[in-house]
């Protein structure tokens, strides 16, 4: 425990240096007043929980100031603390091993950071000794097969790809046939970035996920949406477009370690339920980490 | 969430509207709405505490004019104060010695390539000469990404393997002078502002070419961190205009004003979707409606006006003033929505309820829909179409076979136009005041 915190620390790091280092001094030694309050606020809202969440966290404090009869902002702090991490779920174990291949389909809009994270979950995978197959079915963005391609070279992975404009419906399928073929127990599929307000593109992704159930009953056994961490109160409805469209039930926060925040988090955990999985923490492979609420916290409210 | 704004706001004007005279617990009331819609919209904490100060300040103390009411005047003055903030649209600086060069940076997945390759597409088709530089060698495919890219516009791409990026784009440089480039678009790696030693190697870049433009590409979905990002880009090297990408889904925008206050830069242009065609010009009008949440009504109705002949237009408004509006007129109406653009983004363009009801729509049952209508009224003669009362089952049936449709489709297209028809009917009793409340 300890030590994945301190790993997260270190993602971490430089935004904590940058941002949260006043936060420190601001729930520091004083005594609870208006201007105390003021200062939650902002730090809230500026971690990007989002005006709705922010108010409701407030006001939970409040009462607990009042009725625990609370006076110092170290107390605050503690509080707030306890506050945050009652509104995020521990991730569920993630437990594919009763289907073969496990089917994961990965979905986001354009640039969260789709290959690569994929590129960590075959790695993530790859680590626990299960036989990863990669599907690239992101047939639209110039160059995004070879993107992967390169990845499965590097992680000597085998991968199906597609064409360029090739059907991606299809491309699935050949991939799920060739996890089938090859037994092997991760088959981890890409598809094209879209956003989520683009009636075709979503329909599109429908006809993936349907092709996909076709070529293997039961699959996808899992749809994992990655958000860019550093994204605002969008999130929340790229969330529930995709959850519409492909039933997401799990999140992946990329680019945690640049922004430190993902406070739409909070919100999509509460308003739509479907739990954070994986946060993305740097560039290489193994920067992936299971998603832990009491480090995600300590990230935010540590200086 | 911009509906549940617009009903706040005005069930708050209506109370100004009574009293009539705007007080500072007035103008609080409606500044708490508007710092919540700012919040909303991803403007940064600090910025919009700043934006309420000033605004407050400057409504208070403000003649109500008498053309408005002083709920429109308020509204008036913080619309006008965002678009002060977001500041004139300003073009490229092309001017100097040739090539100039215009250099991309931006956070990861920001969208830097795609723009770079439509940003080249445009300045080709204005008459540049233009290269694009692939600078950024560590994402993997980031190259080829580029150089399809490059291709599809047919603009040649620069790279060499193995040479470090500040060195590339220096012999990228001395090529393009030779070739007679006149715009050498670089696109770099994707970078966190904290990435020292990123940010030293754009430093490194810029010694060797001195940029004209240095444009920041930032995803119009960016939340708070817009404005740490934006100083610590403008801190590590000098940004001279803004690219906002990705504005084609349903992300406020308020990053913007965040990034614009903080840096002071010019925004430049507006990316709008897949096709790499969709770079716009920015309208600070359109964007500041879009961060308050007022649809962009100012867009559809200069699509609108493009789309539109005036004479026809007043000569249509005449007919139907008059009760004489035809199936012709129908189908003329029809053909012009179609001018409009694809139908899918005009109906995103909607404001208020309406772009609501737009979204739940299915854009490609819209466009079938058009398409059917188009095709029954053109299988029609001149004769049925001036006067409708004329068609029969006998001339249904022929209307349907000739526009390959079922009787039914016809007879819901002779009511809708009947509809159409009575709904010109009423604004004519009304003198348009219908039409404008629909719209509003």
């Amino acid at each position: 425990m300890i030590d994945l915190i301190n790993k997260w620390k270190q993602g971490l790091e430089r935004t904590r240096k940058a941002t949260f280092g006043r936060l420190a001094a601001m729930l520091g030694v004083s005594e609870i007043d208006t201007d105390t309050w003021e200062d939650l606020e902002a730090l809230l809202l500026q971690a990007d929980l989002g005006v709705e969440t922010s108010q409701q966290i407030i006001e939970s404090l409040r009462q607990r100031v009042h009725q625990q009869g609370l006076t110092r902002t170290s107390e605050l702090q503690q509080a707030l603390k306890e506050e945050l991490l009652k509104r995020l779920d521990e991730p569920p174990p993630i437990n594919l091993e009763m289907h073969q291949p496990a089917v994961i389909l990965i979905v986001g809009v354009n640039g969260s950071g789709k290959t690569t994270t994929i590129a960590k979950l075959a790695y993530w995978f790859k680590r626990q000794n299960k036989k990863v197959l990669l599907v690239a079915a992101d047939t639209f963005r110039a160059a995004a097969v070879d993107q992967l391609q390169v990845w499965a070279e590097r992680l000597d992975l085998p991968i199906v790809a597609g064409q360029p404009n090739a059907d991606p419906g299809a491309v699935a399928y050949d991939g799920i046939q060739a996890a089938l073929a090859r037994k092997a127990d991760v088959a981890l599929v890409d598809t094209a970035g879209r956003l989520h307000t683009r009636y075709n593109l979503m329909e599109e992704l429908k006809k993936v996920h349907r092709v996909v159930g076709k070529a293997l009953p039961g699959a996808p056994h899992a749809v994992w949406l990655v958000l860019d961490a550093t994204t605002g109160q969008n999130a929340l409805q790229q969330a529930r477009a995709f959850k519409d469209a492909v039933n997401v039930n799990g999140i992946i926060l990329a680019k945690l370690d640049s922004s430190a925040r993902g406070g739409m988090a909070f919100a999509i955990q509460r308003t739509l339920g479907i739990p954070i999985l994986f946060v993305g923490l740097g560039e290489k492979p193994e920067d992936l980490e299971i998603f832990n609420p009491e480090a995600f916290v300590q990230g935010i409210l540590e200086g | 969430m911009f509906e549940a704004l617009t009903q706040k706001l005005e069930g708050i004007f209506k109370e100004l509207r009574r009293r009539g005279k705007l007080t500072p617990a007035d103008v609080d009331a409606v500044m708490r709405e508007v710092r919540l819609a700012l919040l909303e919209a991803d403007v940064h904490y600090s910025v919009v505490k700043d934006f309420i100060a000033r605004v407050r300040e400057r409504a208070i103390g403000h003649e109500v004019s008498r053309a408005l009411n002083p709920a429109q005047q308020v509204i008036k003055i913080v619309h006008e104060e965002l678009i002060a903030t977001l500041g004139e649209p300003e073009r490229l600086n092309l001017s100097g010695l040739k090539p100039r060069v215009i250099m991309l940076v931006g956070l990861q997945g920001s969208g830097k390539t795609t723009a770079a390759a439509k940003l080249a597409a445009q300045l080709r088709s204005q008459g540049e000469r233009v290269m694009l530089v692939a600078a950024d060698p560590y994402r993997p495919a980031a190259i080829k990404q580029l150089q399809t890219l490059g291709e599809r516009v047919g603009v040649p791409v620069f790279y060499e393997a193995g040479v470090k990026p500040p060195q590339l784009v220096a012999r990228a440089y001395e090529q393009a002078q030779k070739g007679g480039i006149t715009v050498l678009i670089i696109d770099t790696a994707g970078r966190s502002q904290l990435d020292e030693a990123l940010m030293d190697e754009l430093r490194a870049i810029i010694q060797k070419v001195t940029p004209n433009e240095t444009l920041l590409v930032v995803d119009a979905m960016i939340g708070q961190e817009a404005l740490n990002i934006a100083s610590g880009f403008q801190q590590a090297i000098p940004l001279t205009g803004l690219m906002f990408t990705k504005m084609d889904g349903d992300a406020r925008g308020g990053a913007a004003i965040s990034i614009r206050a903080v840096t002071g830069v010019p925004i430049k242009y507006l990316g709008t979707g897949e096709s790499l065609e969709a770079l716009e010009a920015f309208d600070p009008r359109r964007l500041a409606s879009r961060i308050l949440g007022m649809g962009d009504v100012i867009g559809l109705i200069e699509r609108a006006e493009a789309a539109y002949s005036e004479q026809e237009a007043q000569k249509q408004a005449e007919r139907m003033l008059a009760g004489q509006f035809t199936l012709e007129d129908f189908a003329q109406q029809l053909r012009q929505i179609r001018k409009m653009g694809p139908l899918h983004q005009i109906l995103e363009m909607l404001p208020g309820g309406m772009g609501q009801m737009a979204r739940a729509i299915s854009p490609e049952e819209a466009e079938r829909n058009l398409k059917i209508t188009e095709a029954i009224i053109n299988s029609m003669t001149k004769e049925e179409r001036l006067h409708p009362e004329i068609l029969n089952a006998s001339r249904r049936r022929r209307i349907a076979r000739g526009s390959g449709t079922d009787v039914q489709d016809v007879n819901r297209v002779l009511k809708q136009f009947r509809d159409a028809q009575r709904l010109f009917k009423t604004l004519q009793k009304t003198g348009g005041r219908g039409l404008s409340r629909l719209l509003g």
